[in-house]
């Protein structure tokens, strides 16, 4: 059976890959799943100089999902390089990493250093809802998503993934913006916009007042998003959004994913990763399924 | 010492203390956890995803068996509430640093736990030879594990209401008791901590706080559990660590609380 795929000419061994910000660069998790089994590892974001991130609390949970407001806290682009790099070179997988920035020259300047590096492709965050500058500023607006598509296109040498935010009103129109000013692909989706409220303190749950959700909860929402996209654009997509398993992960493959993300649940079971990638192969002996690509947008 | 996730089996749970739980499990954990490490409990409601940092108040290597006490506090713990013996239960472990007790080789210690950070001590209490006095605070007279803590040093008790021991808190127990020490090891809330730090800065001693915070992972990547810090860590690079693997145990001069 093959279970491989490409995006913009990169080929990944199956289509299973980490969200960004849930598995840190894989280190955390090595104790739990074999990294040489994953498509790929999407780092957390990283940015031109070491972000402190958010004050506390930072994490709630919420009805079969959680919330999250880490404010991008990063060691910065220069340690990243010395420690994370060649932590991630030493496996047979992909190595995508996310970046984000507060300005186009933030992005612009981690982009140009990663330049030479050992890294299969770049995903730029403009996504983050909790941050605020940058991240969601540019991806809420089609004119500003495009401007620093473009942008970055320009001086990065790995192909480039948009990470694109559900927080919008037609994500269809922000997938045409992202393709049309040259990303090599899309990801999709970013966490949704909550807050949640303490009413026995009568305080926000989190010191950021509002966080992104994420887990299975949200699942039904990305899942309908992909398809939109898919349908919008004829780049590549990455779907994610509450996948905890093979079947979830199929689900997004036949809304018109090329390959998907486990997310949350890597916080929920450290081995998620490695759990959809044998629910994934399941799904494909039970159905007679040769190649995994005939499953990406099956339905339409 | 891998972290692992893991079927614990129920041996017994009983009711302690108001809301208190006492679990005792079977677990291979239990061979290898130190004290002031903690583990992540998961409820089987799928509703509720996340594990619940719970630290671990003893263990019975030999016997593979691991206790812990809690507040039943909100949903994932009022469905621990209900194990029954027999029961299985998924556990995350064993996270965290724990207490360097090798430190208080030779040294009169204090260790001191506030409501819930009292069950840590338990382990530790078992774990430090020499001289211990433990200090212990309650809200009222409805007091839990004092008599396992009574029998491994002198243990001091102080009520909110006064209603038992010395009226106040640990830090008026002290007082009351003309108690010195030369190293501290706590773990209780976080107004608790803070007097224990600032106690610590005038007495010129080290005290070792165990900290809490809301956490997704428990094993270190969703930094959703950091404290700030007087120094840059070496993970982060910037003055925040995590509570769940740098901590939970800090030396009280190297976080700011």
């Amino acid at each position: 059976m093959n279970t491989s795929v490409k995006i913009a000419g990169v080929k990944f061994k199956n289509p299973v890959m980490t969200g960004s910000g849930t598995f840190g660069s894989g280190m955390e998790y090595g104790e739990f799943v074999d990294l040489n089994k994953l498509g790929a590892v999407v780092t957390k974001g990283v940015a031109n100089v070491p972000w402190p991130g958010n004050p506390t609390p930072r994490i709630a949970e919420v009805y079969g999902g959680m919330l999250n407001a880490i404010g991008l806290q990063n060691p910065g682009i220069d340690v990243f390089m010395e420690r994370d790099i060649p932590f991630l070179q030493q496996y047979d997988t992909k190595v995508i990493v996310n970046v984000c920035g507060k300005s186009i020259a933030d992005y612009v300047e981690v982009v140009e250093k990663l330049a030479d590096k050992p890294v299969d492709m770049l995903e730029i965050n403009v996504s983050c809802p909790n941050v605020k500058e940058g991240a969601i500023a540019f991806g809420q607006k089609k004119e500003a998503l495009e401007e620093i598509t473009a942008e970055i296109k320009k001086h990065a040498k790995q192909p480039i993934i948009m990470k694109l935010s559900p927080n919008v009103t037609d994500i269809g129109e922000m997938a045409k913006a992202a393709e049309a000013a040259g990303a090599d692909a899309i990801s999709l989706i970013n966490t949704l916009t909550g807050m949640k409220i303490d009413i026995h303190r009568r305080k926000f749950a989190l010191a950021n007042k509002t966080g992104g959700m994420s887990g299975p909860a949200i699942k039904p929402i990305a899942v309908r998003m992909v398809y939109q996209a898919a349908h919008a654009v004829n780049i590549p997509i990455i779907g994610m959004g509450g996948i905890c398993n093979g079947e979830d992960a199929i689900e997004f493959m036949m809304a018109g994913a090329t390959a998907v993300s486990v997310g949350a649940a890597n916080f929920f079971d450290p081995y998620s990763t490695e759990k959809v990638i044998a629910g994934i192969e399941e799904y494909m002996t039970k159905y007679g399924v040769e190649d995994i690509n005939e499953l990406i947008g099956a339905v339409s | 010492m891998t972290k692992k996730k893991v079927t614990a089996k129920v041996l017994s749970q009983k009711k302690i203390g108001p809301d208190i739980y006492d679990l005792w499990m079977s677990t291979e954990l239990a061979e290898t956890a130190r004290p002031g490490q903690f583990v992540c409990v998961y409820p089987k409601d799928k509703s509720a995803l996340l594990g619940r940092p719970i630290s671990i108040c003893e263990v019975i290597p030999t016997e593979s068996m691991m206790r812990l006490v809690y507040r039943k506090v909100g949903k994932g713990t009022s469905e621990f509430a209900t194990l029954n013996t027999g029961d299985t239960v998924e556990l995350l472990g064993n996270l965290g640093n724990g207490f360097p007790a090798d430190l208080a080789k030779g040294k009169k210690v204090f260790l001191i736990g506030g409501g819930v950070g009292i069950p840590p001590m338990v382990q530790l209490a078992k774990t430090i030879q020499g001289e211990k006095q433990i200090i212990v605070g309650y809200r009222n007279s409805e007091t839990f594990l004092d008599k396992d803590l009574d029998r491994r040093g002198e243990l001091y008790i102080a009520t909110e209401d006064g209603s038992l021991g010395t009226k106040g808190n640990v830090m008026d127990a002290i007082r009351e008791n003309k108690l010195t020490a030369d190293m501290i090891f706590a773990c209780g809330p976080m107004p608790m901590l803070r007097a224990i730090k600032k106690y610590a800065e005038e007495a010129g001693i080290p005290a070792y706080i165990s900290l809490e915070e809301h956490m997704a992972c428990g094993i270190g990547a969703c930094l959703g559990c950091v404290v700030k810090t007087t120094k840059k860590d070496p993970h982060s690079h910037v003055n925040n660590t995590r509570i769940c693997t740098e901590g939970p145990v800090f030396e009280a001069q190297e976080v700011e609380i």
